[in-house]
């Protein structure tokens, strides 16, 4: 069967995208209504591409007032600790924004330092960068901790790029059921990890220092305080 | 021609061209607002159906979960691999110790508790490092992390109270990683019945450049306990499974290639169809199947995991054995499979297509989770959630010059679960073509259809179940549940290695009520070291359910509002060891509870 030559002739071909083009004459008509491959492979390093994919360069605004660039500024060779909240917010952002004291405390003069802090506004147009500065003081954040706005275009890009959305579209409207979780990374090296905000402090921010190579990665691994 | 009728192939195309402008746009960084004043979307966020754009939400990724955005791959052009046997060495340098050897760069931090009762027997080595791979002729080569460097890892075959050493190396990078992987790792064998230091626990990772030794003794649950000196046969297991469990990054390192295939003989399940219960012989007509999903990047065609996917991610392209959609042949005769949901999150339902006519080839399932049944049960299909193993005979006697494909009619869209519908045959997704036109030869396997009616009414063919007598010391409830997206078990968050949450004592029985509070999410929950047998779903026996429930399992499916009572023994070791949900990516955003056997124990009914 002119199908069976075709296929077996792909698999001798091997492993070359352009087996699809080398096909005889007979077989290419049936070739271009199945869509062949590419003839060639993009090749970037897989960080350039996962910034593509997920790190927009949106300018935002800090709750003090300074114009950032998302990635340039934000997120470029950092470690990240990420969450979304609003001012407002009588749920669950309170709990987690506490919870992010205490971390920013575990972690000390290191946040600003080569960990940074981001929390961003779900409700871009009630959360001016004078409402944020008012949040942060009410809970005490410390420096290295920015609270950011912005279009509410890019925001809401943002927050799905970042993953914080519902699969269920109903749920995904409502803001009250916001996504709680924390993501952290370190940028660089691409390393990614998220867990619930309202988790123990104390586990973010091992987690969190898990991404710090080399010292934090290489920490022995056993932790548990109930090591019999 | 691809095996895809015209209508699809159109379907397909109208989807390519859509997911090429979706793409184009992502590339451009139109924002939202952008979007809205082109008319492209709707004030909820989604993409209206315009050119066969889809109306789904974007998800992080740019990617709508059920439109394809892997490259084309022509389907069914390569061999199905088989698993490669890792043979003993003769001996490892340094010799193992009980103690671990911090020294010598062991990560080990407990020491073997049952090393001087069954010291090993047989010594292996597999060390865990990247490798280049090809999944599929018309896709790049991929950079993978396998045991050994291959994915699936080697196969390891044990006998039954034959004892054994695994020494596994991290020889992965401690940097560099294209994308996604997390070089501290730690190995469970799922689902051993293994002492808690040598079982994986998420938080005894090991880094590059160390290495851990795992003791697996091997034995039958009860040896010190229940049945001393013997073990209870009932409790055999015989399709197992390892793979990495690095606490919050397990989705990405299992994906990566990080696991590989166990199976277990003992007197009955000998591997040689003359003896015991004469199941198809090893290796040549006793196949293991690993299935898994992945996605590709449509520019760079290099294997692609989603860092930010909370809910679970579905792949597009589906690998058997490290291929995407291979070929097996096969002889006119009897063979026994072992599958494997391998993750990272979806829910299969196998049938085994004739596609001259759209029927369907019926199956004799064995086992569930990889540990007999009392008698095999006639099937046209099987269900099989993330990490299940399920064994299955089929008979292609008579067959010769017939084409079947395995196929997947189990509808799902996105990581949340299946949507319920069971697709038409011939509409699911034909995974792996197996064509009989390999050469006639001998067949002394059992046939169920003469063996069956022959057995006195209620004997079993295999094992029987093990009892439920022992009286339960305490029943736990475990209520799941999701908060804006945070994972909990009994309304605490976990993800955290100083939690060990709860106690049980060392050869107690247990029940446990697994409760799935979470909406519209289904979640295959995974318990650690023995397997459990189901007692009642939702009030009812597990029978009513399907009668495949009935049997001993390491994973059970739970699905929307469900609860389900499970009977547990915890015998003859004592450690740490986890509860979790086996969807990988639940895993790691923390659906796990850590628990431990001790000779205390506790009574917290909801720990």
């Amino acid at each position: 069967m002119k199908s069976m030559n075709r296929r077996s002739m792909v698999a001798l071909l091997g492993a070359a995208p352009l087996a699809g083009r080398l096909l005889t004459g007979t077989a290419r008509a049936a070739s271009q209504e199945d869509d062949a491959p590419p003839t060639k492979w993009r090749v970037v390093s897989s960080r350039q591409r996962f910034r593509e994919v997920h790190f927009p360069d949106v300018v935002l605004t800090t709750h003090e007032g300074k114009k950032v660039r998302f990635y340039e500024d934000l997120m470029k060779d950092k470690i990240v600790v990420i969450n979304f909240m609003y001012a407002k917010c009588e749920g669950v952002c309170p709990g987690i924004t506490m919870n992010l004291r205490r971390v920013q405390k575990i972690l000390g003069n290191r946040v600003g330092r080569d960990i940074f802090m981001y929390s961003f506004t779900l409700k871009p147009q009630l959360d001016t960068p004078a409402k944020l500065a008012e949040y942060a003081e009410m809970h005490g954040a410390g420096p290295g901790w920015l609270f950011m706005t912005g279009k509410p275009a890019d925001m809401e890009l943002l927050r799905r790029k970042l993953g914080y959305t519902n699969p269920d579209p109903a749920l995904d409207k409502d803001v009250t059921q916001h996504i709680g979780n924390v993501r952290y990374g370190n940028e660089a090296l691409e390393w990614w990890g998220a867990c619930p905000g309202l988790a123990h402090a104390s586990a973010i921010a091992q987690s969190i220092l898990w991404l710090d190579w080399p010292k934090g990665y290489n920490r022995p691994g056993k932790e548990s305080v109930n090591e019999k | 021609m691809a095996n895809i009728s015209k209508r699809n192939r159109k379907r397909e195309k109208d989807r390519e061209i859509a997911a090429k402008n979706r793409r184009e746009l992502i590339a451009e960084r139109f924002t939202r607002r952008d979007l809205l004043k082109m008319g492209l979307l709707t004030s909820a966020g989604m993409l209206i159906p315009k050119m066969g754009l889809s109306a789904r939400p974007l998800t992080s990724a740019g990617f709508v979960n059920n439109t394809p955005q892997s490259p084309p791959t022509t389907p069914f052009v390569e061999d199905m691999p088989r698993m490669q046997v890792l043979p003993p060495v003769a001996s490892l340098t340094p010799a193992p110790t009980i103690v671990p050897n911090t020294a010598a760069g062991e990560g080990r931090t407990v020491a073997h508790q049952a090393f001087a009762q069954f010291p090993p027997r047989k010594f292996y080595e597999m060390i865990q490092q990247p490798g280049q791979v090809s999944m599929h002729p018309q896709l790049p080569v991929q950079t993978i992390w396998g045991f050994n460097g291959i994915t699936p890892g080697p196969m390891i075959v044990a006998n039954y109270n034959e004892p054994i050493l695994v020494r596994q190396r991290n020889n992965l990078p401690q940097v560099g990683n294209n994308g996604f992987g997390f070089g501290s790792v730690t190995t469970h064998l799922h689902n051993g019945h293994t002492p808690p230091e040598s079982d994986g626990f998420p938080c005894f990772f090991f880094t590059p450049g160390q290495f851990y030794d795992y003791h697996y003794p091997i034995v039958y649950a009860g040896i010190n306990s229940t049945h001393p000196g013997t073990g209870d046969i009932r409790e055999a297991m015989h399709t197992l499974w390892y793979h990495d469990h690095r606490i919050e990054h397990t989705a990405e390192n299992t994906y990566k290639g990080l696991a590989g295939t166990f199976i277990q003989f003992n007197e009955f399940d000998t591997g040689n169809e003359n003896t015991g219960f004469k199941l198809p012989s090893f290796p040549d007509f006793d196949i293991y199947m690993m299935f898994n999903d992945k996605v590709f990047d449509s520019q760079t065609g290099l294997l692609a995991f989603d860092q930010f996917n909370l809910d679970g991610i579905l792949g597009d392209k589906f690998l058997v054995n490290g291929k995407v959609q291979p070929v097996l042949h096969v002889s006119p005769r009897r063979y026994r499979f072992r599958w494997l949901d391998s993750g990272p999150s979806r829910f299969y339902q196998f049938f085994i297509l004739d596609p001259t006519n759209n029927s369907n080839l019926p199956f004799w399932q064995l086992t569930t989770d990889g540990n007999f049944m009392e008698r095999p049960v006639k099937v046209n299909s099987c269900r099989i959630a993330v990490a299940q193993r399920q064994d299955v005979l089929v008979d292609f006697t008579g067959k010769q010059g017939k084409t079947y494909y395995i196929e997947n009619r189990l509808e799902q869209t996105d990581g949340r679960g299946p949507t319920g519908t069971v697709l038409p045959a011939g509409q699911g997704t034909k995974i792996l073509k197996i064509v009989v036109d390999g050469p006639v030869v001998a067949d002394t396997s059992v046939n169920f259809d003469t063996a069956l009616p022959a057995l006195p009414p209620g004997q079993p063919y295999f094992y029987q179940f093990p009892d439920t007598n022992q009286p339960v010391a305490v029943t736990r409830t475990f209520r799941f549940e999701r908060n804006n997206g945070q994972w909990a078990v009994n309304g605490k968050f976990a993800g955290d290695c100083n939690d060990i949450r709860f106690a049980v004592k060392r050869n107690n029985a247990e029940k446990w009520i697994i409760q799935n509070n979470s909406g519209g999410w289904q979640h295959p929950i995974h318990i650690h070291f023995e397997e459990f047998q189901t007692l009642s779903v939702n009030g009812q026996p597990p029978s009513a359910v399907e009668p495949i429930v009935r049997g001993r399992q390491d994973v059970f499916r739970l699905e929307h509002n469900q609860q389900a009572v499970l009977y547990f023994r915890f015998r003859d070791f004592v450690g740490k060891l986890p509860m979790h949900c086996h969807n990988v990516v639940h895993e790691d955003h923390a659906m796990m509870v850590l628990w431990q056997i001790n000779d205390v124990g506790d009574t917290n009914p909801n720990p």
